[in-house]
């Protein structure tokens, strides 16, 4: 049961992976990288209670949290380029 | 054959969680534009953890674990949520418009 679970979790990351990848903005990458923490966090909760070591779940709400502030700081890195006058680097 | 009603419920939860993950990675790889893709994180990034986390609590039951979980269920409610906004609002200034309406429609 925990292994299926942990099978879609890890093919929800692929695609996002592949967003991040491919992605037309910097913003695209940024929301699927955001995603793929999340799904990160749910795949150490679930493969803690697949390998019946729950303390894996104080690495997820750490990752959690490190997640959310990378995403904050990178956004605000964008900010203040464009606050400075130039533009956010342009992706292809 | 018994089975036991919490296995059940964990096994339900699990599933509706895992294809909501797999319908909005799916939504995140094939829809059009920034703000729709959003709208694809937004639905695995609340229903599809919720339901895995709790889905999860129903097996750990009345323990620390639980307590855990707990924690994980309430930091996600709000940095995911200000995460989406934060994007949002960032790709705004940033001039990127949505696609309203379909193209033969507008």
């Amino acid at each position: 049961m925990y292994a299926a679970a942990a099978l879609a979790i890890l093919v929800v990351m692929a695609l996002t992976l592949v967003r991040a990848l491919v992605g037309p903005t910097a913003f695209d990458r940024l929301l699927a990288v955001n995603m793929f923490g999340t799904k990160t966090v749910l795949l150490i909760a679930v493969v803690g209670f697949m390998t019946d070591r729950p303390d894996f779940l104080d690495i997820a709400i750490v990752y959690a949290l490190v997640n959310f502030l990378s995403t904050l700081a990178v956004l605000r890195f964008f900010e203040r380029q464009l606050h400075e006058g130039s533009a956010p680097p342009e992706e292809e | 054959m018994d089975f036991d009603l919490l296995d059940i419920l964990t096994a339900l939860f699990l599933t509706v969680g895992c294809f909501l993950g797999i319908s909005g990675g799916v939504g995140l790889y094939r829809l059009p534009d920034f703000f729709s893709r959003q709208h694809a994180t937004g639905v695995t990034d609340s229903a599809c953890s919720f339901l895995i986390l709790f889905a999860l609590i129903l097996q750990s039951g009345f323990t620390l674990v639980s307590v855990k979980l707990c924690f994980i269920f309430f930091f996600l409610v709000i940095t995911s949520t200000t995460a989406t906004h934060a994007l949002a609002k960032s790709a705004l200034h940033k001039g990127i418009t949505p696609i309203l309406g379909r193209e033969d429609k507008r």
